[in-house]
């Protein structure tokens, strides 16, 4: 199993790990400086301490040491151990030793380490190092000396009557002194630091999963960018300005833009498809048309030339009938945009309003008739009309009787707009790609040319088309731009 | 050491002083009476002191005042001097002093007026059997004027042939064998000398400092630690003091601090009991000459 990176965990876990990690860093240094502190003020304590108490035993050594009195010499060293007082304690010498005016030991608090006599720098250690300072620097002065590498400092205090130097008065302290006092110190530290995590975690988890949630949606998003566009209307709305909020916002627009993307590669393709197949009908179609006319250009020389007995004469009906109907079928594959004929007027398009009104009625539909052109228009009429008869022939068939069809016509900016709208079963979405294709249709009825020859028709004359179905509503929106009148 | 010796011409005049006065007021009941202590016993306990102090009061009548010093010299020259009517002293200056005090009475020791010298070494050192392996070492005594702690081992070393002052490589006084005790158990010195009464009361009552240290030998039976009183001590002082000592076992509070003091109680005595103690005064001071 692969181990996750630190780098790969989700925001909403980096963000309480990192603050937790920084409140830790802070404590540690914290506690790393309090700590460094604490132990300059013990060593400062312990040095004072150090000094006074030298300067106390030595005064009082001097007449033990005058009488070579051991036992004195003993108790006097031995004394400041002896004391109860709890703040000594931590402070109490490890090592007392009284040296003689040979620098060998008089008295020491431990008899067994520093036999009376010897020379201690013979013990090796620290006092091989205490005892070459002593010999080359025989200053009467207090000295705090602390051997390299070693454990311990010494305060090394002379011990003098009348001004002549009996000996030297060495106090020995581990620096162990110090862990109680620093060992406390790290435990309260660690405990404050503790409490602070206690409070800092939750809140850095609450913190980290509101600065990370945004940026989670916005990455599951993404991630469905992939897969399948995400409605940018359903991300959750974001109203902070910082980046996040730009993010979102940047986001949100880049998947706009990919969804009208989408859509017109759509359209394109749909519209390519459509020409392709509107190039081959029509090649189609004039292939057909030549052989036809000649054919039925042969039939009519036929019946015109000879009398045909009854068989002939049904089959050559048969013929010309059958020949008729694919001729019919080719020239409505075959849009015609150079009929000619005269401009468009509003009574054209009223002319519409009659005959579709009929079948309206028929069906008990209610047609909803708004035609505002009041002018002639410059387009052709025929073609116009070959329009608005399709779609709203298309539209009454669709409707449920009962139903209702709106068709509004207006010119707004340089273009004739016809809407079409009727309450009809609606165009499945599937179906719309393919909707203007020939003999696509959806009925048993028509021959599937209807919308076909409409789209041609509508391309011809530059113009737009949209289709928008849903239930309750089917409309078809043709735009067709007036030329400009030369 | 100008101290020592102003302090005795001092003393020798109050103590003329005093004996006048005390010729001239016999059996003054108020007079206070002053008792001279010696670390022949544990003589630190302030608390058993004061009840000593309260309950001799109230049996002679009398305010008592204790005296203590840093030595046995101090307490022996202020009874030769008279300047303390009574004193508790160790059987060698007794003996050294006789003609300057009176025997008083002895106290009993498990029923009789006799204890020992321990000689006493560092309770890890396995190897030390008798005074003479000690040799070259460093030893504690307690007190130069003390029998158990300095002239039983002076006189077992003459004995033994040696000389005392250079047997050891180093010796020292502690002025008190509860400090021999205590330097033995730290290692400062690897033997010494100290009272068996000392070393077993205290045995008792800390065993904890007791068991730094092992006795090693024990010296034959000796006379007890005395009391003693000044040579001019007026009798019925002398009389009364020594009833109500021989009488102390009697009593509940008697015999509590008797028991607090590990005694069992007081007997006249007799200088017979001390002869041992002069014979080896004698050889120890002649070696010294």
């Amino acid at each position: 199993m692969k181990l996750m990176r630190f780098a790969d965990i989700s925001l909403r876990y980096k963000i309480p790990l990192r603050v937790s990690a920084l409140v830790l860093i802070t404590a540690l240094v914290v506690t790393g400086i309090m700590v460094l502190r604490e132990y300059d003020e013990s060593r400062r304590d312990l040095v004072a301490h150090a000094a006074g108490l030298g300067r106390v035993l030595a005064d009082t050594l001097t007449a033990p040491m005058i009488h070579d009195d051991l036992w004195r010499a003993f108790e006097v060293i031995r004394s400041p151990q002896r004391q109860g007082n709890s703040s000594f304690e931590t402070l109490a010498a490890e090592t007392v030793v009284v040296l003689d005016q040979n620098l060998l030991v008089f008295v020491s608090t431990q008899p067994h380490r520093f036999p009376l006599g010897i020379n201690p720098a013979q013990l090796g250690g620290d006092f091989a190092g205490i005892l070459a300072r002593l010999e080359s620097d025989e200053s009467p002065v207090q000295q705090l000396l602390e051997p390299a590498g070693s454990g311990a400092i010494y305060m090394v205090t002379p011990i003098i009557a009348e001004g002549v130097l009996l000996g030297r008065l060495v106090l020995g302290y581990s620096r162990q002194v110090f862990t109680p006092r620093l060992g406390n110190l790290a435990a309260r530290a660690a405990l404050v630091t503790l409490i602070a995590l206690a409070v800092v975690l939750p809140l850095s988890a609450w913190w980290g999963r509101r600065l990370a949630d945004p940026l989670v949606t916005l990455a599951a998003a993404m991630d469905q960018v992939a897969v399948e566009l995400p409605d940018p209307d359903k991300l959750a709305p974001l109203s902070t300005g910082d980046e996040i909020g730009h993010l979102a916002t940047a986001f949100r627009g880049m998947l706009a833009d990919l969804h009208e993307k989408q859509r017109l590669e759509q359209q394109m393709l749909v519209s390519e498809r459509l020409a392709a197949v509107g190039r081959i009908s029509a090649g189609i179609a004039h292939e057909i048309n030549n052989p036809l006319g000649g054919m039925l250009n042969a039939l009519s020389t036929l019946r015109r030339h000879g009398a045909l007995d009854a068989q002939t004469e049904k089959t050559a009906s048969l013929l010309e009938r059958g020949l008729s109907q694919i001729r019919d079928t080719v020239a409505a594959l075959l849009v015609e945009a150079k009929v000619e004929s005269h401009p468009l007027t509003p009574h054209d398009i009223e002319d519409i309003h009659i005959l579709v009104g009929a079948a309206a009625t028929k069906k008990n539909a209610r047609l909803v008739w708004d035609n505002r052109v009041d002018a002639m228009l410059p387009l052709n009429s025929t073609l116009v009309r070959q329009i608005l008869l399709n779609l709203l022939q298309n539209a009454v068939q669709a409707i449920e009787p009962g139903g209702i069809v709106n068709c509004h016509s207006y010119v707004d900016a340089g273009h004739l707009v016809i809407v079409v709208e009727n309450d009809g079963a609606y165009i499945p979405e599937e179906r719309l790609p393919f909707l203007f294709e020939p003999f696509a249709t959806g009925r048993r009825e028509g021959n599937g040319l209807g919308l076909w020859v409409t789209y041609q028709i509508v391309r011809k004359l530059d113009g737009g088309l949209d289709v928008d179905s849903r239930p309750g509503l089917t409309r078809f929106t043709i735009d067709l731009p007036l030329p400009e009148t030369a | 050491m100008h101290r020592r010796r102003f302090l005795l011409s001092s003393c020798a005049t109050a103590g003329l002083i005093l004996a006048e006065k005390g010729a001239a007021m016999p059996a003054a009941a108020q007079r206070e009476i002053s008792i001279g202590l010696t670390p022949v016993f544990l003589d630190h306990q302030l608390e058993f002191l004061k009840q000593l102090r309260s309950y001799l009061s109230e049996r002679l009548s009398a305010p008592v005042r204790f005296v203590q010093r840093g030595s046995y010299r101090e307490i022996v020259d202020l009874i030769r001097v008279s300047k303390l009517d009574f004193a508790w002293l160790c059987g060698y200056p007794y003996v050294r002093f006789r003609r300057e005090m009176r025997l008083l009475a002895v106290p009993l020791y498990f029923g009789n007026p006799l204890y020992q010298s321990y000689l006493i070494a560092a309770s890890s050192d396995k190897t030390t059997t008798s005074l003479l392996d000690l040799h070259g070492k460093i030893f504690a005594y307690s007190d130069p004027d003390s029998n158990s702690g300095y002239l039983v081992p002076q006189y077992q070393l003459l004995r033994a042939g040696e000389n005392p002052s250079t047997f050891f490589s180093r010796s020292f006084f502690t002025w008190g064998h509860r400090k021999i005790i205590e330097a033995v158990g730290v290692g400062l010195a690897q033997g010494g000398a100290v009272d068996g009464y000392v070393w077993d009361t205290l045995n008792l009552l800390h065993p904890e400092l007791t068991a730094t240290t092992r006795v090693v030998s024990r010296s034959p039976e000796l006379g007890f630690p005395p009391f003693v009183a000044r040579s001019d001590i007026p009798e019925p002082v002398f009389r009364r003091m020594q009833q109500v000592l021989l009488a102390m076992s009697q009593d509940t509070q008697g015999a509590h601090l008797l028991k607090t003091l590990n005694l069992d109680g007081f007997v006249p005595g007799s200088d017979a009991l001390f002869s041992d103690i002069e014979t080896m005064a004698r050889v120890v001071g002649k070696a010294r000459k």
